[in-house]
């Protein structure tokens, strides 16, 4: 049969993921959150979900309503702080003790979630050594450096935000788009793209920014 | 006391020292402003964490592209020469030294070079590392912005930092409201002080031995921004 990785709704795409999936979330800064996939995946409600997304309180992102139906036992990100003076309602989770949060500092999440996706079991980074982000972590000095061992990250499900997809699941990127897609499109078990354009033409090989082999699923949403 | 550096002014004493060809991640808060304080003609190249290299001056209102934006969430342009990669290959040039400098906020600065920049524990307020440890880790240079004192007037170049650590051994430069102090084996030393301000002065608001250089010069900076 031939390959056509294009589904019809975000709905159809995240159909059968399960209660306390990990999930990797795309997005950084305004660009390349994957909202409609986030918006369905509330809708279909699955429960004590951990979350890999970089911030847990970007205003931007819907990663905020998964944590706000309660949906969310942890959260993996280089930042859970919100805007403001006033707590967010990811702090207020976190303050009362309902949500966990491992905070990670942001290079050494996406290579725990590269090396997650390349078959790299855990690797030692000079990042976070001598700091509370170090604690209780096997340290050990390489070529005269102090460093930390940390462990990948793999998971269930990535929710990415792409340009365009074709019927092969390549995908192409808008500018910072782009930022943790690659990385976390390798390492889950089903990649789910939302694409502004699912095309039946495949996208010029060199323009491919994901392979989609990578992919499991694309689901035009416009935008 | 003569008026100290106001944001602006302290963001420009920094960019004076930026050399041409250099590759420089600014941090977000007065860090950044130094991209707008460049010598004229010097060709530098911004990286941005989040992938963007060679961020160019923020978007104007009708030149915005939505998908365009640098670590702090600001929506910008590219420069010529300029590229666009991940978020996981992006760190690999920060922590593989391909960085020439970084320039960080912060909230304190030891005198071995030690940096706290990322939790001022605030009650109940979430922690937000991003990627101050990798960048303070990974840059070749690591250079902080920040005011000398407190808001209550309290040091904050000190003996050894109180807040939580960013990473150890990292700092080498500080450009403050006051001064201009390079990080030693032999601790601070005050490579630039404001101008009709005394050395005792500077003593009195510091944290930890601070010693004049050699040939140590008056801090002056243009009228710039609010209140220069």
């Amino acid at each position: 049969m031939p390959i056509d990785k294009r589904v019809a709704t975000a709905a159809d795409a995240l159909r059968d993921v399960r209660d306390e999936a990990t999930v990797f979330i795309t997005g950084f800064g305004g660009a390349g959150f994957a909202n409609v996939l986030l918006r369905a995946l509330c809708e279909h409600g699955p429960k004590d979900l951990t979350l890999v997304v970089n911030s847990a309180t970007h205003p931007a992102s819907l990663t905020h309503e998964l944590i706000a139906a309660g949906l969310v036992r942890k959260v993996i990100a280089s930042s859970g702080r919100g805007r403001g003076a006033e707590l967010s309602p990811f702090e207020l989770l976190l303050r009362d003790g309902r949500i966990e949060l491992e905070c990670v500092p942001q290079g050494t999440f996406a290579e725990r979630i590269r090396a997650g996706g390349a078959g790299i079991p855990a690797f030692f980074t000079p990042v976070g050594f001598g700091t509370d982000l170090a604690r209780g972590k096997e340290t050990r000095t390489i070529a005269g450096r102090d460093c930390v061992l940390e462990e990948a990250i793999t998971g269930d499900l990535a929710l990415v935000r792409a340009d365009i997809a074709d019927r092969y699941g390549n995908l192409a990127f808008r500018h910072a788009q782009m930022n943790f897609g690659p990385a976390m499109a390798t390492a889950a078990s089903l990649t789910v793209a939302e694409v502004r354009e699912a095309h039946e033409a495949p996208i010029p090989p060199e323009r491919v920014q994901v392979p989609g082999v990578f992919v499991d699923r694309v689901v035009a949403v416009g935008g | 006391m003569p008026q100290p550096l106001n944001r602006d002014q302290m963001a420009w004493r920094a960019a004076q020292d930026i050399a041409d060809g250099m590759v420089v991640n600014l941090g977000i808060g007065i860090p950044v402003l130094a991209s707008d304080h460049l010598p004229a003609g010097r060709d530098v190249f911004f990286q941005s964490e989040n992938g963007v290299i060679g961020v160019g001056p923020a978007a104007a209102p009708d030149g915005i592209e939505p998908d365009l934006v640098d670590a702090g969430s600001r929506k910008v342009t590219l420069r010529p020469g300029g590229s666009i990669i991940d978020s996981a290959w992006s760190f690999a040039m920060i922590r593989g030294g391909h960085i020439d400098v970084t320039i960080l906020g912060a909230f304190e600065v030891a005198a071995n070079g030690d940096l706290a920049n990322w939790d001022a524990r605030v009650p109940d307020k979430g922690p937000l590392v991003g990627g101050a440890m990798d960048l303070a880790v990974g840059a070749k240079a690591t250079w902080v912005i920040m005011e000398h004192t407190t808001r209550d007037g309290r040091p904050r170049l000190l003996e050894a930092c109180t807040l939580p650590l960013t990473a150890v051994r990292c700092v080498q430069r500080v450009y403050t409201d006051l001064a201009v102090i390079d990080v030693t084996a032999d601790g601070f030393i005050a490579r630039e002080l404001l101008a009709g301000m005394s050395l005792e002065a500077l003593r009195a608001r510091t944290g930890a031995a601070i010693t004049p250089a050699p040939g140590c010069r008056p801090l002056v900076a243009p009228a710039l921004g609010h209140g220069g």
